[in-house]
């Protein structure tokens, strides 16, 4: 089989001690001896999406810290709002009353992550923080020789899929994600000396080199999700197969009632560009109607506009902006005969 | 027949704990004291002259034990004797992206990795080529320098019948095309072989393949190394499905680095590789031209295939015969042509996969027998029913048809699906379909040329009553250690479990050509049928002595041998044991099989498709069709087998189960398609087999047509049960959205662009599926195009 390329781990205790690990050790600083140039320095949580890579060498760190033996660092809290702590597995998450009941998305999305056992290892910190994907990319280093390597892995090259693109088109992949934005969370994030909080909407870019927000010395070590009154919610995603694919098209929605008529609504997508993105206009096409037939057309129409899915993952582009019409019709009918007494 | 006491029932295998619990010891299980890893380096180039291989660094390198090259091991070798184009490790060319090209042995697998980045290879690039239609246009450009015209591999024309007649007296002639895509086996275990090369100058090989004797005979011709100094012990093998039946670069590497280092050397694939080493399911266009009479009746079949071999031979012979071969044995065919041609491209070898070149023809005649069906008002279950090949007959391509179950098989189906009465009542959506097909029990010339049974058996009886059973055969996980164990019991006289079976051990064990062609419980089960009835008479005569009862009175079983008319006048087993070895020294017993002449024709190509009884089989599907994003859904697939007697239920079941399974997997989404050189998706993550959550309600029916010539009466049931389900599906997506998929897969893709929905701005199609060779859609140069392109834009980037 693959082999791991060999690194050194670090098992800090607390957060702030990860944190203060990854500015000593160089956090931001590329190694350019081993090939393709990657970080020396990198987080683990679960590792159900960094060892893989690693073994494919898309990234090669001299040293991982790792956030398994960080104190409290799993568990979900509900007071006025939900805390998730970045290194609750997802099982955990799916699994929890209180986020089936009323964040129904995020225990959707958590369910459908991979498989039962990469879920049972898989944290919540690291699916928000999950690399971008695209199948010029996730290929063994074997194939990417041959291929003449991207601009992932090789500043070098330019973008495979588009070779004029000045980004990387690498596709964001999170289950979770969507049906966190449509909650409306934000996260907190940790550095050597303080930390900060930032809405999870503003934690991605539009870059599949540099997707997030986030400084390389800072870790992500909680995940909040404001009161949920009155919201509903749901989350679907295309695959091939009913376990172990990522998404290839995705559709978050949530919605709250004022009465009969639709007060509040989000619907947000991801694997359908290099960003998951919260759709506005898809959500104030809902607000103020009782999400009649052509409001959930004109939701969905703003979604389909704004799905800019590449030919870098399995299934076609056509199909999969197809798919973010009709989930988000799906989702939003579903959440309608929710509604019905 | 007397009544059977093991067999026919339901019955854990013999090995079935032990693959449970893990204790089964597959080949990379084995870890023999001063083991070397080995690593293969690939070719990272489509098609290229290798200019120089300098592996000087990669030698030198702390813990490398030693490295070797195509150079050392030159001559040529292949699974068919008379087309052997391949070497353990290229030698000059290089044909494919992962072809093996240097091997290295080092004290742990990290640094064998590490070593490979330090050999050197100059490669001068040659154009590649990636398509059918290509491949039959370049002159200028030869995969193979032997290649004759163009690059076409081999090229066959049979005929059989006044065709132009039969087509004259056609009411109806339908004429169509069909793609089959290529598919791979994806077994769970990878290939892995160690090789140990001992102080007694012999060398033994573990390795995870389905023809140990053949493997064995390759060994020879390349190492150099007479045959009584190579031993090859076929481990388990977790899946192989066709995949492991020729001789692998790693099996030889692993051997000449053991020779050379007088190391143990095991070499695992990783899953990538076991993507490259392929022998999987060829890409086959096909173009079927059938006449029939108003009442369905067939007058004439004109059969063409255009395969797509990939970079060497492997089976590819066998295949492009089989394409045509055995359209004939299940409907009656008067007038037949076929013809066939397989090419070189640059990609890895195609092979034998589960229904071995007859999968692609079953799926295009089936659906196209559904569409004549259509045109001519009838009912494609009766419709088959109608024109069956009667059993006891001969073919127009001269096969011999013995038992012949597929009526009964349709017959049963119609009882379990009520398919007549909810075809085409389901409404949009929802569909139902139905084919049949039929396989072979073993093929029935071996793959080089002689006089020998085809499978040998020797049976051994200890002083305790305890049973050893040798046979060539390879334990592939479709039971035939538990075949071989049952029938030796069940002639025997005593259980399954007091047998000890030693299989796939060249030296221990008599030739059986091995686990390939479905042909195990029928030949290697009459082999180990016949040593057993020796020994059983040689029991039976001093239980005669000793109870006073002739021995035509007696029977044995549970142990013991006893008088019929009055079972407690008996003798154990063991006793017998021992007084007839008192009697006439040891309890040894050879038996062998080999098929019967004249089940074939006697032209030339007459070799493929004979076999001493046909396997035949039914499948109904049933499938919805999600009409706003394509997506298919097979529901449940019913499959009637008849598998002649099932010596084990419980096993023929799973065996049909799976087939049917892998079947579904092919047809909805499962494809070995490249970009350029380069396999698209060379991992588990990204090559869509199924998981157990995607699998169809599967429900299995067996039908039991009892053979003359099979042990106990038994025929195959491990691959024919595959064929039907892909056009079963295929015909129930019809009945669902009534658009011909006359392509593989089906995907949510095409399923769009039929219903006109493919990004809103499409027109409806009634049909999926190619127009003929060299239509335009597989453009062979786009691919390419595309590559030069982006690697232009690269240089540009980098020198601006």
């Amino acid at each position: 089989m693959l082999r791991l390329p060999r690194f050194r781990v670090l098992s800090p205790r607390t957060y702030r001690e990860a944190a203060t690990l990854l500015r000593e050790h160089g956090a931001a600083e590329l190694d350019r001896a081993r090939g393709t140039p990657t970080l020396r320095v990198m987080l683990v949580a679960g590792g159900t999406d960094l060892f893989p890579n690693m073994k494919r060498r898309q990234f090669a760190p001299e040293l991982l810290v790792s956030l398994a033996g960080v104190r409290d660092a799993a568990g979900i809290h509900e007071n006025g709002r939900l805390e998730i702590s970045a290194g609750t597995t997802l099982t955990a998450v799916a699994a929890d009353a209180r986020v089936r009941e009323r964040y129904t998305a995020l225990a959707q999305a958590a369910e459908v992550v991979s498989t039962p056992q990469l879920r049972n290892m898989g944290t919540i910190g690291g699916n928000v923080c999950l690399d971008t994907r695209c199948n010029w990319y996730d290929q063994s280093l074997f194939w990417r020789t041959a291929e003449g390597f991207c601009m992932k892995t090789n500043p070098e090259v330019v973008c495979r899929v588009a070779t004029s693109s000045p980004l990387c088109l690498a596709v964001a992949s999170a289950d979770t994600v969507p049906a966190l934005l449509v909650l409306g969370a934000t996260v907190h994030l940790e550095d050597a000396d303080g930390g900060r909080e930032v809405a999870l909407a503003d934690l991605y870019r539009e870059d599949g080199i540099r997707a997030w927000a986030l400084r390389q010395d800072e870790v992500l070590t909680d995940v909040t999700v404001p009161r949920a009154d009155g919201w509903r919610s749901t989350y679907l995603k295309l695959r091939d197969r009913g376990s172990f694919d990522f998404p290839i098209a995705a559709v978050a929605a949530a919605v709250r009632h004022d009465g009969t008529r639709v007060a509040e609504a989000r619907v947000a997508i991801t694997a359908l560009g290099s960003r998951p993105v919260l759709v506005a206009p898809a959500g104030a096409a809902l607000v103020g109607t009782n999400l009649e037939d052509d409001a959930i057309a004109a939701a969905a129409d703003a979604v389909h506009r704004a799905a800019r899915p590449m030919d870098n993952t399995s299934g076609t582009i056509s199909q999969r902006k197809r798919a973010a019409r009709v989930f988000t019709e799906r989702a939003l009918r579903a959440l309608r005969a929710n509604l019905q007494p | 027949m007397s009544e059977l006491s093991i067999l026919g029932q339901r019955r854990p295998k013999v090995n079935s704990w032990a693959h449970l619990t893990g204790e089964a010891r597959y080949a990379d299980d084995l870890f023999l004291p001063r083991m070397l890893y080995g690593r293969l380096l690939r070719s990272t180039r489509a098609h290229a002259r290798i200019r120089r291989i300098d592996v000087s660094r990669a030698a030198a390198h702390p813990g490398v034990v030693a490295v070797v090259t195509g150079a050392d091991m030159p001559a040529k070798m292949g699974i068919m004797p008379s087309t052997q184009d391949e070497t353990a490790l290229a030698v000059d060319k290089v044909r494919y992206v992962g072809e093996p090209v240097a091997a290295v042995a080092a004290l742990d697998e990290d640094t064998a990795y590490d070593a490979l980045s330090l050999i050197e290879v100059v490669y001068e690039d040659l154009d590649p080529i990636f398509t059918i239609e290509e491949a039959l246009e370049r002159e200028d450009v030869k995969i193979h320098e032997e290649a004759r015209r163009a690059n076409v591999f081999k090229e066959v024309h049979l005929s059989f019948g006044d065709l132009d007649a039969g087509y004259a007296a056609a009411d109806h002639v339908r004429d169509d095309w069909f793609f089959f895509e290529g598919n791979t086996h994806a077994p769970m275990e990878s290939h892995s072989a160690v090789a140990q090369y001992g102080a007694d100058d012999k060398l033994t090989l573990w390795t995870s393949t389905q023809v140990p004797h053949y493997l064995h005979r390759e060994l020879e011709k390349v190492l150099g190394l007479p045959r009584s100094r190579i031993r090859v012990i076929a481990t388990p093998n977790g899946g192989a499905f066709g995949g492991k039946s020729d001789p692998f670069g790693h099996e030889f590497a692993a051997a000449l680095l053991a020779l050379r280092t007088r190391r143990p050397v095991k070499i695992t694939l990783d899953r990538e590789e076991v993507f490259y080493a392929h022998r999987g399911r060829h890409p086959v266009k096909m173009r079927i031209r059938t006449g029939t009479k108003r009442d369905g009746e067939i007058t004439a079949v004109h059969y063409q295939s255009w395969l797509d071999g990939g970079a060497y031979a492997s089976y590819g012979i066998a295949t492009t015969y089989y394409t045509g071969a055995l359209l004939t044995v299940t409907y009656r065919i008067p007038a037949y042509k076929f013809d066939g041609v397989r090419v070189y491209t640059n990609k890895p070898p195609c092979g034998p996969k589960r229904g071995h070149g007859t999968t692609q023809p079953r799926y295009g005649f089936e659906c196209q027998l559904d569409k004549i069906a259509e045109d001519l008002g009838l009912d494609p279950l009766e419709y088959r029913k109608r024109i069956l090949q009667p059993a006891n007959s001969r073919t127009v391509n001269d096969l011999r048809i013995t038992s012949m179950g597929l009526g009964e098989c349709l017959d049963a189906l119609g009882r379990a699906t009520r398919f007549s009465d909810r075809r085409g009542q389901l409404g949009r959506g929802k569909g139902i379909g139905i084919a049949g097909s039929a396989y072979i029990s073993g093929a029935g010339l071996p793959i080089y040329w002689n006089e020998m049974p085809h499978s040998g058996a020797e049976i051994r009886i200890d002083r305790g009553g305890g049973v050893t059973v040798m046979c060539g055969t390879a334990e592939i996980g479709q039971g035939s250690d538990n075949v071989l164990a049952s029938v030796a019991a069940e002639t025997l006289g005593i259980m399954p479990s007091d047998v000890h079976v030693v299989s796939g051990d060249t030296s221990l064990a008599p030739v059986d050509l091995g686990s390939y062609s479905s042909r195990v419980t029928f030949m290697a089960g009459n082999a180990v049928k016949d040593a057993a009835t020796k020994l059983r008479s040689r029991l039976l005569a001093v239980a005669a002595e000793r109870l006073e009862v002739p021995a035509d009175r007696l029977l044995s079983a549970y142990r013991r041998i006893y008088d019929r008319a009055d079972p407690e006048k008996f003798l154990p087993f063991a006793d017998a044991a021992v007084l007839a070895e008192s009697k006439d020294g040891p309890l040894v017993a050879a038996g062998s099989y080999t098929p019967p002449k004249g089940i074939g024709g006697t032209f030339k190509g007459a070799g493929v498709g004979p076999t001493p009884a046909y396997s035949y089989q039914a499948a109904v599907a049933e499938v919805s069709v999600d009409l706003e994003t394509g997506t298919v859904t097979v529901d449940k697939i019913t499959t009637a087998h008849d598998c002649g007697r099932a010596l084990n239920p419980a096993n023929v079941e799973g065996q049909v189960e799976g087939a049917a399974y892998m079947g579904y997997g092919e047809i909805i989404g499962e494809e070995q398609v490249f970009r350029g050189g380069l396999h698209k998706k060379p991992s588990l993550l990204d090559y869509k087999i199924p998981t157990s959550l995607d699998t169809p309600a599967l429900e299995v029916i067996v039908v039991e047509s009892v053979d003359a010539e099979g042990p106990f009466g038994a025929k195959e049931a491990g691959e024919g049960p595959l064929n039907p389900v892909i056009p079963a599906i295929a015909n129930a997506v019809y009945d669902a959205i009534r658009v011909r998929f006359d392509e593989t897969p089906i995907t949510a893709e095409k399923v769009l662009d039929a219903l006109g929905k493919r990004d809103n701005r499409g027109i409806a199609k009634s049909r999926i599926g190619p127009e003929g060779l060299g239509d335009g859609k597989a453009d062979p140069k786009r691919a390419l195009r595309r590559l030069g392109a982006s690697t232009d834009a690269r240089e540009r980037k980098r020198t601006s």
